[in-house]
């Protein structure tokens, strides 16, 4: 029963992704291009090394930020707001690597505990209002994160913006110094024999972000914490009778949210750009929400949700040479979505389905055995 | 969820046609002020107001459409996606067969995107917010793709950017008042006289009017005429009444024999239809060409302003008229919008008074702190930061979201899964 469990459970991520790429082989045939070129090309040039070690690196970040949704989500919180989160956490963080100087871990550690708390602040003002006012979280998170936007540029602008650099077009902070960088995989890699092409590095942050996934777990599967936030999630009123408080639940983990969104963008900032800029990538946070929703909130689920994503981007780029437009991966990834829920909803339909069946069938043979034991009880 | 006595103060409390009179006057009032004291004529310009209505249609239009779909009882955070694709069926439409075809298919493209949203909520019992959130990433996606394909160089667009919509939607000046023209008579403008004269408050109060009168595109008009019609078409029809009660109670709705699958299935695609309206009219009305990311997050402040309408067609209008305002502030000149600081703490210090009445000290403590502060800001600086007009209708949705989130009575069922035969 829990295999056939796990198999369905499984069916559902296969059903989609088939179902999205042979959507998109449709699009594309009809579109005039050939799709079995696009498919078999985008599938060449994402198996190749300096491909992989690309997808890696780019999935940390929808990696963390999905491990940021997928807290709120397992409460049913809905915290849209991790793509403001991590670019103020990025921004500030980076601006303060540049301008405190400590031994190299420490200096490390502080700009991560700093890009937390920025992250977890600014989560602040959708948990208050949530809590305090009654405002549902969307809406409030989805105006944080604009306001990101603009309150971003402007510290940048005015605050952050190093002047040594006039020539340059973009501005950006300071240079983080190499003791606040993090060093990439690359030797410990080479030490275990897997040589990396040059120029190629793997972000020391997978290291975190795989240590966050596995905290993850641990919290909410062997702490108290993490029970009361499963049991809110699944029976809110059940869990405040038995005397967990809703508003304390509510803003611990809208803050802890915006504390892990806070690092999504530290892979980056310390093993690439050193530093902030206003090319800095966008739109983690809500690929994050796709790639949570992919993983069924779970972090080995999440990890692979990142991965595909991750993947689909990096091989897309072949698509330009080909003269096919690379979009094609957007509208795949928002289909990968939208029929993987639906997926999962049709699964746990038939589960249920199976489960009443498996009930009614004991009842029936425990009514034709007649056991007396039970009249007896 | 919602407590009966929430339910009455928020009746009690109910907007009257004598209050929001007041409240309108008392705003005028404050601003001629405020253009006096600042000088800055832009602040009560014909232009201003003109601009204001611009960015307050498409923003009433999403929240209309919002209003839809919540009043059946299904949460559609994907407006904004399905606004992206509005505002690309609406220039390619336009681009290929003149203005009104736009408006037909971007209207298409738009309901599409409801349907879609309805398939995942109501057949396949997908959390809104989930499926909403896949139909913003889908509708980028797709805006992207098919711009791809259809705007080559060649075209005089490109992936990001449609070429220019040939033609016009036309316009309409009211005749006297704003110098419309009547059977091709050229009529006087006295609001535009009386705006010349620079007299107080009466030439502001002509300015804003004027604004409102005149230059009005056919499609404003038909934006503003389908607020009334809304309420008309939810409160006094058989539909009506239908598709709100799914929305408050299905299973005693289907208990009746209303048909609840069928109810939100047209709520949501009348839902989407709004939304492709709204992506439309900033297309061919505002911009003339389709670009990306244009819709700029207005189906997101079209939901707060449903939210702020307390889920009603009047207080959808408020909502986006306050909204617009401060949406329209970013192309507005330096001087009005620092005008506009010395505007919040003048009305922040009103409200202060006014709520003395009612005795609590952490309201009105508020109100001197924005006023105070409002103020300083004022006489310290000479001009705001362009980042900051950007946040302005952002902050302000936070913050009248804030201050009303409590008095607002959402439909019962609103955002509740719901399947046939379900008991409660």
């Amino acid at each position: 029963m829990k295999l056939r469990r796990f198999l369905l459970n499984l069916a559902a991520p296969v059903a989609a992704i088939s179902f999205s790429v042979a959507f998109c082989w449709v699009v594309l045939t009809l579109a005039h291009y050939n799709a079995g070129t696009a498919f078999a090309d985008m599938w060449d040039y994402g198996n190749k090394s300096e491909s992989i070690v690309s997808v890696i690196n780019r999935a940390v970040p929808l990696y963390v930020a999905g491990l940021a949704v997928a807290l709120g989500f397992r409460m049913n919180l809905f915290n849209i707001g991790v793509e403001g989160q991590f670019r103020m956490a990025a921004l500030v963080a980076a601006a303060f690597g540049a301008w405190i100087s400590l031994p190299a871990p420490l200096h490390v550690f502080a700009i991560l505990v700093v890009a937390m708390l920025v992250g977890a602040g600014w989560a602040l003002i959708p948990a208050v209002l949530k809590v305090k006012r009654g405002v549902h979280e969307v809406i409030s998170s989805i105006m944080m994160n604009s306001i990101a936007i603009g309150v971003g540029a402007y510290m940048l602008g005015n605050w952050f913006i190093d002047k040594s650099k006039t020539g340059s077009l973009l501005p950006r902070t300071k240079p983080i110094p190499a003791s606040g960088q993090m060093p990439s995989l690359n030797t410990p890699l080479d030490a275990l024999g897997i040589r990396l092409p040059a120029g190629s590095n793997v972000f020391g942050f997978v290291l975190v972000a795989a240590l966050l996934g596995l905290l993850f777990k641990l919290v909410i599967d062997r702490t108290s914490f993490g029970f009361d936030l499963r049991a809110t999630g699944i029976n809110p009123g059940a869990a405040e009778a038995s005397g967990v408080s809703l508003k304390s639940m509510t803003m611990r983990v809208l803050l802890i949210s915006g504390a892990i969104a806070g690092l999504a963008g530290m892979g980056d900032v310390l093993g690439y750009y050193h530093g902030f800029s206003t090319d800095f990538p966008s739109g983690f946070g809500f690929t994050g929400i796709a790639v949570a929703l992919l993983g069924r909130n779970r972090p080995v689920g999440i990890a692979f949700g990142a991965l595909l994503f991750a993947y689909l981007d990096r091989s897309a780029q072949i698509l330009d040479l080909d003269s096919i437009p690379r979009e094609i991966v957007v509208i795949m990834q928002g289909i990968i979505l939208l029929s993987v829920v639906i997926a999962y909803e049709v699964v746990q339909r038939i589960a249920q389905t199976q489960e009443t069946k498996a009930a009614a069938e004991a009842t029936r043979r425990m009514d034709e055995a007649d056991v007396p034991a039970e009249v007896g009880a | 969820m919602i407590s009966t006595s929430a339910a009455a103060r928020s009746a009690a409390q109910r907007v009257t046609l004598r209050n929001a009179l007041i409240g309108g006057v008392g705003v005028l009032l404050l601003l001629s002020i405020v253009r006096y004291i600042a000088n800055a004529d832009d602040l009560t310009s014909s232009g201003a107001f003109e601009q204001a209505l611009k960015s307050a249609v498409p923003i009433l239009l999403a929240g209309l459409g919002g209003l839809y779909a919540e009043r059946c009882g299904v949460v559609n955070i994907g407006l904004e996606g399905m606004m992206i694709l509005g505002t690309w069926f609406g220039a390619w439409g336009g681009w290929m067969w003149g203005p009104w075809w736009g408006v037909a298919i971007g209207v298409a493209g738009g309901a599409a995107g409801g349907l879609i949203h309805a398939v995942a909520t109501v057949t396949f019992n997908v959390d809104h917010i989930v499926s909403g959130v896949a139909i913003n990433i889908l509708g980028a996606g797709v805006a992207r793709f098919l711009s791809s394909i259809a705007y080559t160089p060649e075209t005089g667009g490109g992936v990001t950017q449609s070429p220019g919509v040939g033609g016009h939607i036309g316009v309409f000046s009211v005749p006297v008042l704003a110098g419309g023209d009547v059977f091709g008579w050229h009529s006087p403008d006295v609001l535009d006289w009386l705006d010349t004269k620079r007299w107080f408050f009466a030439s502001d109060v002509a300015g804003v009017l004027h604004g409102l009168m005149a230059n009005l595109s056919l499609l404003t008009i038909l934006a503003l005429a389908l607020v009334p019609a809304t309420w008309w078409l939810l409160w006094r029809t058989r539909f009506g009444l239908r598709l709100r009660s799914v929305g408050e109670n299905p299973s005693a709705a289907e208990s009746l024999g209303v048909a609840v699958y069928r109810m939100k299935y047209l709520g949501v695609v009348i839902s989407g239809a709004f939304a492709g309206l709204s992506g439309a009219y900033i297309v061919l009305v505002t911009s003339g060409v389709y670009k990306e990311s244009q819709t700029g997050g207005r189906g997101f402040i079209g939901l707060a302003a449903m939210i702020f309408g307390n889920w009603r067609p009047a207080g959808v209008l408020v909502g986006s008229g306050l909204f617009g305002f401060a949406d329209a502030l970013q192309t507005r000149n330096d001087a009005s919008v620092h005008a506009l600081l010395l505007f919040v703490g003048l009305a922040a210090g009103v409200g202060a008074v006014l709520v003395i009445r009612r005795r609590k000290a952490l309201n009105i403590g508020l109100f001197a702190v924005v006023a105070a502060g409002a103020i300083a800001w004022y006489v310290t600086s000479d001009t705001v930061p362009p980042e900051f007009v950007y946040c302005t209708p952002y902050v302000v949705t936070l913050v009248v979201l804030a201050a009303a989130g409590q008095r607002l009575r959402p439909p019962a069922a609103d955002g509740l899964r719901y399947r046939k035969g379900q008991i409660t």
